[in-house]
Parts: C-alpha cells; sequence; structure tokens
C-alpha cells in the first residue's frame, strides 16, 4: 500500500512513468483498489468506469502532457458514452452523453483516462453535497462532517489519495470550499478561461470547471490544457494560455497581498482565523509584502448572488421536462401534469428550491427589484475588485469561515448553508479568478483535525499570479500533502 | 353605427440559411425526422448555442430593405415557457434590443386581392413596422392517436419575426401586406416566404371600435391562419363577430382565438388572465453583438425592390405601369424580362411576350421561370423576328413552344424548320390585290377617310396568307394601293 500510486500527485505520477517505475496500467490498478477499499466510507464516487480506463491505460503514450494520468469527474461534465447524473434522480441512469465536453476533449488529447465520476450536490446546489440525490458524502478527516460541496466527492477523491486528480465545478465556491474542507488544493478560473461547453449549467454566467488536485503543480499543468478559447463557447475567452506550470518559481517577493478587512470581521471561527493569519506571517516570510484593501459591498454578495444564480438556473434547469431524456413519471393525464410529477419527483427540495426563487425573482413585477438591481450590485462588487486589484496582486482569506460543519447541522437552515461561501461567491460575480491551498488543521469538538483553506484571489486573467503563492506557500509548508 | 378596424400582424419568416440558428446542424427540410440534430439544438445537459452570423445579416439585410434602423449593440434573451416542442423550455429570442427597429411595407397594388385590386381604400399605403428580431424557431409536434411525435430537426433554426405597427385597416390590406412583404423577402433572398409551406407564419391582432372613439378597442390574437388568403378569411369572420358582440351590447375580453379555416370560424385559446409571463433575461451563454461591421457589410447588398424596379423598368423601357408592375411582381420574371429587353428595340413587345405567352407555357408545363428552356437572349432574338418581319406573330408563337421542346435550337434556323420562310413581297402584292378587288364598298369608304377599315383589310390579307404576312407591311401596302 505504502508503494500505491493512488496517493501521488500528477507531477511525481510522471516521473515514475517515465523512468519506467509504473505504467499506466499498473498506476489505474492502484487507484481503483483504493477507491474499493476506501471509498465506500466516504462515498466520493458515483460511478467508475475502470474497464474502458484500463483499457486507455493499455494504449497511453506516456510521452504525452498527460499521458496515462487517470482524472475524476464531476457528475455534471459530459465525457461520451458514460452517465452524467449531476447527482439527480432525474437523470440517474436515465441519460449517457452523447458527446465530450471540451475540457475531456483536450483533455483526453492530453493523455489523460476520465477514469469515474464524482459525488456532488444536485446540478452543483450546495455547500456540503447533502443534496446529492444518489449517495451521502462524508469528509476523510471527520466522518460525522461534510466534505463541502458543490463538488464535494472531486475534494474527497483528491485528498483520501482514491483520485490522482480531478475535476470540480465553482459557481459560488464549489471548488475552494470543498477543498479547503478535505484539505485539498483547488482552483477556479477566471469566467471564460476554461470553455463551459459540456458542463451542465447551473448559473451560466458565474459556472467554471477548474482543476482539484494535491499540489498547486498540478492545477497548473491541468489549467494550461484545460484553458483556452472554444469556438462552441461564446463565453469563452481568446487570450494565450501561459504554460503555468512553467511559471511556477517560488519567487513571490515584493509580491503585495491585500487582506481585504470586510472577509476578517465575520464571524470567523477562532481556529480558522489563526491558521490564516500564521498563513499571511509565513508569506511575507517569503518576502510578500502585506497591506490592508476594502471590498465594501462584500455584504451584499449573498443576496445578489442567489438572485443572479437562481434567476439563472432556473432556465437552465427547465430542460430537464422528462421529454428527451431523464426519468419520467408515468401515466400522465396530460402535459401539464407530467411536467408537475416529473420534476416533483425528480429534483431534491434545495434543487425546487432554487427554481422557485429564481423563478420569482425574473417574474413581472418583481424582475426590476430583484433581478435587474442584483445586476446593478454586481457591477458594483466587480468595481470593488478593480480596485483593490489596483492596490493588491492578490487577495488572501479563509477559504470558508469555518472547518468543515457536521453532517445535517445545517441543512435545515438554508440561509446557514449559504453564508458558508460568504468569501467565495463575490469572486464567482466579478468573474475572477482564486485558488483555496490547505494552510493548517484545527481540532474539532470531537478531537478529530480538520483542515483550513486559505484563499488566494487573482485578477481576471491572473491564475498565474495565484498559483505562484499558492504554490511558494504548499512549497514551504506542507499542509497539502498531510495524510487525513 | 361604424366600426372602425385596427390591426397589427406579427410575421415569423424562416430564413435561407445553411445552418441552424445557434450550431452547425444543417436547416434542411423534408429529411429524416431527427437526422439534423446535435446536443445544442436537442437541449442536451451542458450543450451551448453559438450565433450565426449569416442570419443576423440576412436579419440586418432585411431591415435595410424595410428602411429599418439596426441599433449598434443587439442582444439576446431568453423567454421562458414550457412546450415539448422546445428542447430547452426557452426560446432564445430577443427582448428589448432587437436587431431591427422602425421602417415599413408598402402595400403594391398587384399584392392586394384580385376583387379588391380595383377600389383600394388607400393607394400607396405604407404600414408602419415596430421592430424586427431574430429567434429560434421550436421543434415540430405531430399529434396521432398513440401520442405525439416530435421532428427537432426544424428546432434552432433562424426564425426572423416583424412585427407591424396597428396601421392596418382592412383584411385586403392584411393581404397585401403579407403579399408585399413576401415579395420584398424573395428579392432580398432572405426566405422563399410561402405560408403554405410554413417558411411565413402570422399572428394576427384585430380590434374593432365604433367611429369617434379615439382608444383602440379591445385586442384579440388569431392564429392558425395557414395561408394569406386564410388570413383575409379569419379577419373578416372576426371583424362581423366583434361589431356584432359590441351591437348586440356585449363585452370583448382581450384573448387569442384559433382560426378554423374548415368551419370558417374562430374559437377561443385563452383569455389575458391565464396568458404567459415569458420572464424575458438577457442569455448569459451569448455575447451582445456589435452590428457596425455587419451594416457595412450588408448597405452594399442591398437590392432593387419590387417598386424601385417597376419605375425604372417604365423609366428605361418604355413599357406600361401595369406590365412593369406585374413583371417586377415576381423577382425572377423581372430579371428573365430585363435580360431580354436590354438589347433590344422591341422592350414593350418582349414585356407583352413574357406576361402572356411565356408565362401561359410555363403554367401550361407547371414549371417556374428560372427552368423555362427557352432562355432570355432567344426569346429577345424571336422577338427581333417579329419585329423586323420576318415572321408573324403567330408563326412566332409555334416557334417559340417548339423552343420549348427543342432548347438549343436556334430560333431563326427552327423557323426555317417550320417552313416559315418570309413571305415573298410579290405573293403578298397578290394577296392584297385580292382583297382590295374582293372588298370595293370598304375600299371606297377608306377613301373616304374610315382609316380604321384598314385593319379590317390588313386582317384579310392575313388570313389569305396563312398568317405569313406581316401585318405592318401588309398596311403600308393596302394604304399605298388604295390611296
Ligand atoms: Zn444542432
Amino acid at each position: 500500500m505504502s508503494d500505491s500510486a493512488a496517493h501521488l500527485s500528477i507531477t511525481e505520477l510522471q516521473r515514475d512513468y517515465r523512468s519506467g517505475k509504473r505504467t499506466p496500467v499498473e498506476a489505474l490498478t492502484d487507484v481503483i483498489e483504493a477507491i474499493e477499499k476506501k471509498d465506500p466510507g466516504v462515498g466520493a464516487y458515483l460511478s467508475l468506469e475502470s474497464g474502458i480506463a484500463l483499457r486507455d491505460a493499455e494504449n497511453a503514450d506516456v510521452t504525452l502532457p498527460l499521458g496515462g494520468i487517470p482524472i475524476a469527474v464531476k457528475d455534471l461534465i459530459n465525457v461520451k458514452g458514460q452517465d452524467c447524473s449531476c447527482a439527480s434522480k432525474f437523470l440517474q441512469s436515465a441519460y449517457t452523453s452523447t458527446y465530450d465536453a471540451t475540457v475531456i476533449s483536450r483533455l483526453r488529447k492530453a493523455g489523460a483516462i476520465p477514469l469515474g465520476r464524482t459525488n456532488m450536490d444536485e446540478f452543483a446546489m450546495g455547500s456540503s453535497t447533502e443534496n446529492s440525490g444518489i449517495k451521502l458524502a462524508r469528509n476523510p478527516w471527520d466522518a460525522d462532517r461534510i466534505p463541502g460541496g458543490s463538488s464535494g466527492g472531486s475534494a474527497i477523491a483528491v485528498a483520501n489519495d482514491t483520485a490522482i486528480a480531478a475535476l470540480g465545478s465553482d459557481t459560488g465556491g464549489s471548488i475552494r470550499q470543498p477543498a479547503s474542507f478535505c484539505g485539498s488544493v483547488g482552483l477556479k478560473p477566471t469566467y471564460g478561461r476554461v470553455s463551459r461547453f459540456g458542463l451542465v449549467a447551473f448559473a451560466s454566467s458565474l459556472d467554471q470547471i477548474g482543476p482539484m488536485t494535491k499540489t498547486s503543480e498540478d492545477a497548473a499543468l491541468l489549467l494550461s490544457i484545460m484553458s483556452g478559447s472554444d469556438p462552441l463557447d461564446s463565453t469563452s475567452l481568446s487570450d494565450a494560455v501561459p504554460d503555468y506550470l512553467n511559471e511556477l518559481n517560488g519567487e513571490i517577493k515584493g509580491l503585495r497581498i491585500g487582506l481585504p478587512v470586510e472577509y476578517f470581521t465575520h464571524g470567523i471561527d477562532p481556529g480558522v482565523r489563526q491558521c490564516v493569519e500564521d498563513a499571511v506571517s509565513h508569506l511575507e516570510k517569503l518576502g510578500a509584502e502585506v497591506i490592508e484593501v476594502s471590498l465594501p459591498h462584500t455584504e451584499y454578495a449573498i443576496a445578489t448572488y442567489y438572485i443572479i444564480a437562481t434567476a439563472e438556473a432556473s432556465a437552465n434547469l427547465a430542460r430537464f421536462d422528462g421529454v428527451r431524456y431523464g426519468n419520467r413519471a408515468p401515466d400522465p393525464n396530460d402535459i401539464i401534469d407530467h411536467y408537475r410529477r416529473t420534476r416533483a419527483a425528480g429534483f431534491g427540495d434545495e434543487v425546487k428550491r432554487r427554481i422557485i426563487l429564481g423563478t420569482y425573482v425574473l417574474s413581472s413585477g418583481y424582475n426590476d427589484a430583484y433581478y435587474v438591481r442584483a445586476q446593478k450590485v454586481r457591477t458594483l462588487i466587480r468595481q470593488d475588485f478593480t480596485a483593490a486589484f489596483e492596490q493588491a496582486d492578490v487577495l488572501v482569506s479563509p477559504t470558508a469561515p469555518t472547518p468543515a460543519f457536521k453532517i445535517g447541522e445545517k441543512s435545515g437552515d438554508p440561509l446557514q448553508m449559504y453564508l458558508a461561501d460568504i468569501f467565495t461567491i463575490a469572486a464567482n460575480l466579478a468573474g475572477i479568478c482564486g485558488a483555496s491551498t490547505p494552510c493548517g488543521l484545527v481540532e474539532s469538538d470531537s478531537g478529530t483535525q480538520l483542515p483550513v483553506g486559505l484563499q488566494v484571489l487573482g485578477p481576471p486573467l491572473g491564475e498565474g499570479t495565484v498559483l505562484k503563492v499558492t504554490d511558494a506557500f504548499e512549497k514551504t509548508t506542507n499542509w497539502h500533502r498531510r495524510p487525513c | 353605427m361604424d366600426y372602425i378596424t385596427t390591426i397589427g400582424l406579427e410575421v415569423h419568416v424562416q430564413l435561407k440559411t445553411q445552418s441552424k440558428m445557434f450550431c452547425a446542424c444543417p436547416a434542411e427540410y423534408g429529411v429524416q425526422p431527427n437526422s439534423n440534430t446535435c446536443p445544442t439544438c436537442l437541449g442536451l445537459p451542458g450543450a451551448l448555442p453559438v450565433l450565426n452570423r449569416r442570419a443576423i445579416e440576412y436579419t440586418v439585410l432585411a431591415g435595410m430593405m424595410l428602411g429599418c434602423e439596426t441599433p449598434p449593440v443587439s442582444k439576446w434573451d431568453r423567454k421562458n415557457y414550457f412546450y415539448p416542442d422546445m428542447p430547452k423550455n426557452y426560446q432564445l429570442s430577443q427582448f428589448d434590443l432587437p436587431l431591427c427597429l422602425g421602417g415599413n411595407v408598402p402595400l403594391y397594388a398587384h399584392c392586394y386581392p384580385k376583387d379588391a385590386q380595383k377600389d383600394i381604400a388607400r393607394p400607396e399605403q405604407l404600414i408602419g413596422l415596430t421592430r424586427i428580431h431574430l429567434e429560434e424557431d421550436v421543434a415540430k409536434s405531430t399529434h396521432a392517436a398513440g401520442g405525439t411525435t416530435i421532428d427537432f430537426n426544424r428546432a434552432g433554426t433562424p426564425l426572423m419575426e416583424i412585427v407591424s405597427e396597428p396601421d392596418i385597416e382592412s383584411p385586403e390590406e392584411a393581404f397585401a401586406y403579407l403579399n408585399s412583404l413576401r415579395q420584398i423577402l424573395i428579392y432580398g433572398e432572405l426566405s422563399d416566404a410561402d405560408m403554405e409551406k410554413g417558411q411565413m407564419r402570422c399572428d394576427v391582432n384585430v380590434s374593432v371600435r365604433p367611429q369617434g372613439q379615439e382608444e383602440l378597442g379591445i385586442k384579440i390574437e388569431l392564429k392558425n391562419m395557414n395561408s394569406v388568403s386564410a388570413v383575409r378569411r379569419a379577419l373578416h369572420y372576426e371583424i362581423k363577430r366583434q361589431v356584432e358582440v359590441l351591437k348586440s351590447g356585449g363585452e370583448l375580453v382581450q384573448s387569442t382565438r384559433r382560426w378554423d379555416d374548415d368551419l370558417g370560424e374562430t374559437q377561443q385559446m385563452r383569455t389575458k388572465e391565464n396568458a404567459h409571463d415569458y420572464r424575458y433575461f438577457p442569455d448569459p451563454d451569448l455575447l451582445p453583438v456589435r452590428t457596425g461591421e455587419i451594416i457595412e457589410k450588408m448597405r452594399s447588398r442591398v437590392p432593387e425592390l419590387p417598386h424601385q424596379k417597376a419605375s425604372r423598368f417604365v423609366a428605361d423601357f418604355g413599357i406600361s405601369d401595369y406590365d412593369a408592375s406585374v413583371l417586377s411582381s415576381d423577382r425572377d420574371l423581372a430579371v428573365y424580362f430585363e435580360a431580354a429587353a436590354k438589347d433590344s428595340a422591341a422592350a414593350k413587345k418582349i414585356a407583352n411576350w413574357v406576361i402572356n405567352n411565356v408565362s401561359a407555357l410555363l403554367n401550361e408545363h407547371d414549371i417556374g421561370i428560372n427552368d423555362c428552356p427557352v432562355t432570355s437572349s432567344k426569346l429577345s432574338a424571336l422577338v427581333d423576328l417579329v419585329e423586323s418581319g420576318e415572321l408573324s406573330n403567330n408563326q412566332a408563337k409555334e416557334v417559340f413552344s417548339a423552343l420549348f421542346d427543342a432548347p438549343d435550337a436556334e430560333p431563326d434556323a427552327l423557323a426555317r424548320e417550320l417552313g416559315f420562310e418570309p413571305a415573298e413581297s410579290g405573293e403578298i402584292e397578290a394577296f392584297v390585290d385580292e382583297v382590295i378587288t374582293a372588298n370595293p364598298g370598304k375600299v371606297a369608304e377608306i377613301k373616304a377617310g374610315n382609316d380604321k377599315l384598314i385593319n379590317w383589310l390588313t386582317g384579310q390579307v392575313m388570313k389569305a396568307s396563312k398568317g405569313k404576312a406581316n401585318a405592318r407591311q401588309v398596311g403600308d401596302l393596302l394604304r399605298s394601293k388604295i390611296n
């Protein structure tokens, strides 16, 4: 077990492939064994494609940038021939992808192997993966706690060494927050950096696919391959894609780190606060210059987010009607009855709550007061960041105000749950990039150790700088490789 | 009491683009159901739309032809409602920033119903347009006993919606509006705009109010008219119905009614209370379009419009207003005429030939002018033979029929083959002498000044020569012999 490939990062595994120490089939077999052994306790995976993956591994070309590297895929990214359920009962065993998402075709071209599908909050709506319509997920550090969400399964798999790397998606923190709760690295790219074609949409103006990895090096490597303009996604950016990995030189001397004052006044858990303050001091020791910045419209971020995201979601999820795919309620009286019963049975409570909220805020007579106004506030939030990035190269904060909470602790109180995303949501509204990397452990009241994430936000297309900071931090602290 | 009718039309037009509005699937019809589909036009999870630039260009061009303005930025919105023929359960459309604003449709006289052309209330009336926007078409549902089938080949094809101001005052004007609009769209090669094929579809808003009342009456929307004449029929029925309701002291409610062409009546579908709230909002998957470059590109492609072509034909070829409007009512016919007439001294005669002989034979063979086996240059050569006296009109008609079956032949060679030698002048003179001798009374009347009788005598000579003679030559010869 100690020699299992499952605990390796992408770059480590590549080294082994190239030195001839392991073959892709051996490595993949290790990962599958680790999943079989460890996943039943945590529920990171919804399904595995071992057969196809092993065949791909046999033919892998390890000279390719990601040759023979298995990747776990969040269950809302289309992989041709595989079920894509978005952890929803509506799609479970009732929709098989007929096409590859652009990120999947790019990763395949680079030699990567899609291995299996990871658990999540249904349609990415949630912060704990408790909204999975298929399977309960548990935090690998403390089985009584949630892994975060919505990309909970991907975060667990990476932290639990049942994946080399994974893909997540981030609409309001869905990559960064579970990465923080599980002790993995997660990056949300700038809006438009990575094509959304093939990502099942939750909120189209906020969604981004991003890497969830063991190191920032791996995130950089994956990002270089996933990024770039896509003729199938009109919102993808055409800016040239740097070799992010090559730019990681550990050098952050003189870099200006901004601490948003508004982010340090909210009810942050004292242990989390301590970890983040220590991390900031550490970055200062590495030569960074720390200043305070202000994001004055922070207090409106959550309300703004829940108007825009739910409005978009109410339309995005309308296609799930059981006419062309999905599970249908039997024997409808008429088409309206069909819609009502199919959607009532297919969607979970949180999805219904958001569709109703989104439908309401777009309704005639309320549209101006909610949706139109929220768009205006969104502009103000974006301007906050533009101003802050004139003073600082990156912004640093806790990724979440608390460590992972208990299963069921907040599921009865949606507003408390929404607050778990308070530090991550604004980045999606502003369209900027950000990462979370482990920066410490706190002891829970039940005596378990729980990871804490450090969030580093960068300006649009500032992924290189963000990764430079998280990479420099990782290489001098090693919080990111603590076994759970 | 008299009532005033107010009508506004919303016309949907299928654009003739190669591919669909938001994906690369072919926009073609009559193929295997659901064969032209992809993740985007089937609304599969994760698929995204990409704009078809050609459809935007076509819409901007339509706007230019109709005198609209295209604002510098145009955007796309989601129109939300559930229906099985709509894969995403929202339609990508344009709400508050459409591609075209304003403009108008001229009501051409020849576009009115034939029985109404003599009595046009507002000649040369312009009908104002509110806007033109672009959206995606829905799939085609077929209801059968076993259930409903859906063909998504049509889903996502580009559909242009042209909304008129409530400027139309009668069913006949509505009829003329649709025909005039259709002609203009065909001129721009933007659509075939055939209502019976569903390439052009039309919703009608109609209200009536008592004479003297300023405020418009209750607006009622009519759907399901499948031809231009059905629109006229539906309006006649509905206007009569509304007036009767008002006259009997009843009240009209804002509603949508369905036209049943078989029963010849409109039936209530829904009232305003259960109208849709479409919850429009900007589509986050598509960026707004900056139209500047497209406007520049399309400016040079604005074609001559039917009425402009007609005026030019009158000026350039000296043909009558009537002939010019008949010729220009069909773009292809006009192109054929102009090609035949441009190098000929007999443009009037060519116009006559195209409108009568050519059209008749095309109808007989059930083909369009573009498939006419007799090229415009051959028609021109044939008419020249008539003009120069080498062929009589009747002979030319026979040659034309023969050319239809032998399109490679030349008119003069074919005429000789048919034995139509130009009549010897001696031969004709003999016929002329014969006719003069046989009709002394008529000759005397001509000598007394009744010149019209020359035509009668000419007819006799033509008959005697079995149509071989040239009527003008015969007339000249008769005159010189009698006087
Ligand atoms: Zn398509």
